[in-house]
């Protein structure tokens, strides 16, 4: 008898508003599971962003024409709403930056080289996304400090036990992903962050999987920086956000240094603009920054509660579906598991994977998911990786299924 | 969209049974390869006397088309010339770029499909870069 899966309705009506899903490809209608990369867009944010450069393009914060107030009052707007979002105290604490991969580059160069010395320790966990490992390995090497990993339990989960077994008077820093990009595991970020203050460290979040997804509260996380993209919760790319509390974000120097960014400059010296500027030199991405405030409103009109759990229900059920395949292995927890399910096909490299998955309408991601050395510690090369959104139902997971019985006749296993 | 246009028989024949795997007790000269998009890894081995490549292997993990190239390639090289073999190499890489090959192309012809999927032109060409690595480090 044919396994049936649980019906599992989408969140919205995906052909009015995500009018990239209505594609075709290769003559299948798309089935999008690749938003652990980058999510589609909803058709409000697409107006939105149209809508400003239509009608109140401008450079914020310069001018006094009508234009330039109209879009610093947009820009400034969009800021409120990201601060609201994650439960931020001020708006001057979101820093508007190109991505999490910079917002955490910021974080390593503007604090750590500024407070960290000789024989300090950065507490790491062997999951994260090269974007969270590389920043620190640089500041370690740039300082004479030393990384240390929090040890996996058998099937990737970290503990608050593991964490606490790394984190010693030296800890400095630690620095951990909410959500893992390959094994959808939920980590304890509030009990960690206890254990990282009780030492005198801070505590870094690397939010690009967890944000889009859940409630992000930085006040009952008690955490120090958080570091998030636009780009995978439904806003354009090329605009991510910086967190940290003021406090800490007034001790950090500038590491980009130019326009908009000063206070005072003679031809010597200079000197700082007070939060957000300074940390926001050069002409920031307005449109980007407006597109991303355009898709909070979407996300909180459709309510966090209600994603958190439509994106976990649809993850866990993949999860379930995959592990019964034959020939197929699910990486991760089974339960809790959030976001994403990697996987391999014994003997069928991801890419063809991916390829065979690609020829049925489906986008999936293939590769090491920029986690090397998760990669090495699961003894794998690659996987494939699918990945949810509102926007997924259960018919994409019978898709799915459907598709990698397909690759297993194309490559007769 | 044909799979079959990237999956030809005879590219499954050589990355369900490639030629020249494993190593050999004395090459002139290793190379590894790593293909940074998803970590595929080949290590191509040569023996070279004079300017003759006497013998090949290679080795690693990867998907069916980055071995099969391999596998092809190794087939395709031994035997011949350095000089002939780069000449070789730059033809092939020319042909799955989408460009005419001025030689005959043998089993290698049917990676040509390749050239219709960008996203595994890196694959196709991983074993190749490890050759005229080698040969240009010797």
């Amino acid at each position: 008898m044919k396994e049936v899966g649980n019906i599992i309705p989408a969140m919205v009506d995906v052909t009015d508003y995500f009018p990239i899903l209505n594609r075709q490809i290769n003559g299948h209608k798309l089935v999008y599971l690749d938003s652990a990369a980058t999510s589609q867009k909803p058709k409000s944010v697409i107006d939105c962003i149209t809508k400003y450069y239509e009608t109140s393009n401008a450079n914020v914060l310069r001018s006094v024409h009508t234009l330039a107030e109209e879009a610093t009052e947009e820009f400034e707007e969009s800021r409120k709403k990201v601060a609201g979002f994650i439960h931020a105290r001020y708006p001057q604490e979101i820093i508007f930056t190109r991505g999490c991969t910079e917002s955490l580059n910021v974080i390593a160069r503007a604090w750590g080289d500024k407070f960290l010395k000789s024989g300090d320790e950065i507490v790491l966990s062997p999951v994260e996304h090269h974007s969270n490992l590389i920043p620190w390995q640089q500041l370690a090497g740039r300082i004479g400090a030393h990384l240390r990993f929090i040890d996996l339990e058998e099937d990737g989960t970290i503990t608050v036990d593991g964490a606490r077994a790394q984190i010693n008077s030296k800890t400095k820093i630690v620095a951990l992903s909410a959500v893992s990009n390959v094994l959808g595991t939920i980590n304890p970020i509030g009990d960690i962050a206890r254990l990282a203050h009780e030492v005198g460290a801070i505590i870094v979040v690397d939010g690009a999987q967890s944000v889009p997804h859940q409630i992000t509260d930085v006040q009952k996380w008690n955490i120090d920086f958080l570091a998030f993209s636009g780009h995978k919760m439904l806003g354009p790319t090329g605009i991510g956000i910086l967190w940290g509390k003021k406090e800490l974000l007034n001790a950090m120097d500038p590491v980009i240094f130019g326009g908009e960014m000063i206070e005072y400059v003679d031809r010597e010296n200079a000197t700082w603009a007070e939060l957000p500027a300074k940390l926001e030199g050069g002409t920031p991405n307005i449109a980007g920054a407006i597109g991303l405030g355009a898709a909070v409103d979407y996300l909180e009109k459709i309510g966090m509660p209600r994603i958190e759990k439509h994106v976990r229900i649809l993850a866990e059920e993949a999860y379930r579906r995959l592990s019964n395949i034959q020939d197929v292995t699910v990486y991760g927890p089974s339960s809790p598991h959030t976001g994403v399910v990697s996987f391999n096909i014994y003997n069928v490299h991801p890419h063809d994977v991916a390829q065979v998955l690609d020829s049925q309408g489906i986008a999936i991601r293939a590769g090491h998911h920029c986690a090397q050395p998760l990669m090495q510690w699961l003894g794998v090369i690659a996987t494939a990786r699918a990945s949810f959104y509102l926007y997924n139902s259960s018919n994409d997971i019978d898709a799915l299924v459907n598709a990698i019985e397909i690759t297993k006749r194309y490559f007769k296993i | 969209m044909n799979l079959d246009d990237i999956y030809s028989e005879t590219i499954m024949d050589h990355s369900q049974s490639p030629r020249n795997y494993g190593h050999l007790d004395h090459p002139t000269k290793v190379t590894g390869l790593l293909n940074p998009t998803c970590g595929d890894q080949i290590i191509l081995e040569l023996a070279i006397d004079a300017d003759i490549i006497t013998d090949v292997r290679f080795s690693g993990k990867g998907c069916s088309i980055s071995i099969a190239s391999a596998s092809m390639l190794t087939q395709a090289i031994k035997g011949k010339k350095i000089e002939d073999a780069m000449s070789f190499s730059y033809n092939f890489r020319a042909s799955i770029t989408g460009m005419e090959a001025n030689i005959d192309l043998g089993d290698m012809e049917a990676l040509r499909g390749v050239s219709q999927f960008p996203n595994r032109v890196k694959c196709a060409t991983l074993s190749l870069n490890a050759f005229e690595k080698a040969i240009n480090d010797l």
